[in-house]
């Protein structure tokens, strides 16, 4: 495999691959969220036992990070690679004629991913690291130790509408990323079914009921609680 | 009809060029754009002006050579034709034009409208053949059995004319739809499959050496595509790279 990686068709491939992972990555965390709209109950238990576990905490949390920097910092580099191949620009260009603005736009979209990942990581991940490796309070208790925390922590994040608004938009543009995303990556690993009219319009159904998901649960929390 | 052309003018390859406007008049609708050009520069010729220089040679969408950016799309407005076959009807009187050459580091432009591909030329040495001594003991065509699907995908493949719209179409100036064609022609025969492995992984790069950037599968290039090279064959691509790079460690 020398040399692979480092070519054009193998970076390609090794971003199809990151992205298959967080795909699947998406439909875990959908998954878990979505049950806070229907049972406090179930999504403390779901929320407590993927906060704990070691094996997930240490060993498929280090693979997500390792995939998230990955796809972001591969995406980055391959788009100014990408800018340097045409040095001078068309006056005019009309790529409407021939592509989505969904495939031409990906780096967009992704930026606006990447802005509310920070806000996301700043709003739970960093919370969580704290309370659980530096307070070293694995209980998943609330401070009055009447039940677990995560379900109303949750709320109180979505109590303000600002924050909220940020979670919509920035859902939607998970949304267009995904509808060129999705199929594109089919195409990169050389599989031709990600160009079959089924594998298309589940590529849409995905990219459009994931976000629609996430972005319920936000609303359900900020009008509910 | 009349029309206003704004066209791109750069006297060498040191040149910073700029775009340059004209006038046109009485065009007949009937005219290929190519024509339409040559009347321009019977009209500069005329006035002692330099005429553009186009790059054309076949005028029957043939041998690949003309390469203009119409209206910002390669070949223009029209699908499944290069620019001697677009017709002049796909313009309304009055309209303003815009012609450019290609654009993308691996063609910089010699002159006017006229780009160097021989990048593209470069790319086919290195691998886009098969070794095969044909002087004087040629075989039978039909002594290697092949399946009409394979040959059939194989000559559509092999319609490439190397024009380069795929590159100047595409965000990224990626050249990946011609080299999938080139790739695929082969791969896809018998005959290609011996020297499939090494094929893909020379062409491959020395299309990343040139300079050409990574395919992100907008799809552009298909569209624009004079010779409706589809996608499939930078799957393609992507799949003999990869069995070729499982083979050599």
């Amino acid at each position: 495999m020398s040399g692979y990686f480092t070519s054009s068709i193998g970076r390609k491939f090794a971003m199809a691959l990151s992205a298959f992972f967080l795909i699947i990555f998406l439909v875990i965390h959908l998954a878990v969220n979505i049950t806070s709209v229907f049972s406090a109950d179930l999504f403390n238990e779901l929320s407590h036992f993927m906060g704990t576990n070691p094996l997930i905490q240490f060993g498929l949390q280090p693979v997500l990070i390792f995939g998230v920097v990955f796809h972001f910092v591969m995406g980055f580099v391959l788009e100014q690679k990408n800018k340097a191949a045409r040095n001078i620009k068309y006056v005019r260009n009309n790529g409407a004629a021939n592509s989505s603005w969904m495939s031409r736009n990906m780096v967009y979209s992704g930026l606006v991913i990447l802005a509310f990942l920070i806000l996301h990581f700043i709003d739970f991940w960093i919370p969580e690291l704290n309370t659980k490796y530096v307070q070293g309070d694995m209980s998943g208790l609330l401070a009055d130790g009447e039940g677990f925390r995560y379900f109303e922590e949750l709320q109180h994040k979505f109590v303000s509408p600002i924050r909220v608004g940020a979670y919509v938009v920035a859902f939607i543009l998970l949304a267009l990323h995904l509808l060129h995303g999705f199929t594109s990556a089919f195409q990169s690993v050389g599989a031709t079914m990600g160009r079959t009219k089924a594998m298309k319009n589940i590529g849409k159904a995905y990219s459009i009921l994931i976000p629609l998901g996430f972005i319920v649960v936000a609303l359900f929390h900020h009008f509910n609680h | 009809m009349n029309l206003t052309l704004k066209i791109w003018r750069q006297k060498g390859p040191q040149d910073k060029g700029k775009m340059v406007d004209y006038k046109v008049s009485d065009i007949s609708e009937h005219m290929s754009f190519l024509e339409m050009m040559d009347v321009l520069n019977e009209q500069l010729v005329n006035s002692g002006e330099e005429p553009i220089a186009f790059d054309h040679d076949c005028r029957e969408g043939i041998c690949g050579m003309c390469s203009l950016h119409i209206n910002g799309e390669a070949h223009g407005p029209d699908r499944g034709i290069t620019t001697c076959q677009l017709h002049m009807r796909m313009f309304k009187d009055g309209d303003t034009i815009t012609i450019e050459p290609w654009r993308a580091k691996a063609f910089p432009v010699i002159k006017d409208l006229v780009v160097d591909r021989t990048a593209f030329e470069r790319i086919q040495q290195a691998g886009g053949y098969i070794s095969v001594n044909t002087s004087g003991n040629t075989q039978d065509a039909n002594a290697t059995p092949i399946s009409k699907h394979a040959a059939d995908e194989a000559m559509d493949a092999a319609a490439c004319i190397g024009c380069g719209a795929c590159v100047a179409s595409c965000k990224n100036s990626s050249a990946m739809l011609f080299v999938g064609a080139k790739v695929s022609q082969f791969a896809l025969l018998p005959q290609g499959k011996v020297e499939a492995a090494d094929r893909v992984r020379n062409m491959v790069a020395q299309m990343d050496l040139e300079g050409f950037g990574n395919c992100t599968n907008t799809g552009a290039c298909e569209v624009e595509c004079p010779k409706g090279i589809t996608l499939e064959n930078i799957a393609r691509m992507n799949r003999e790279l990869f069995k070729a790079s499982l083979l050599k460690f």
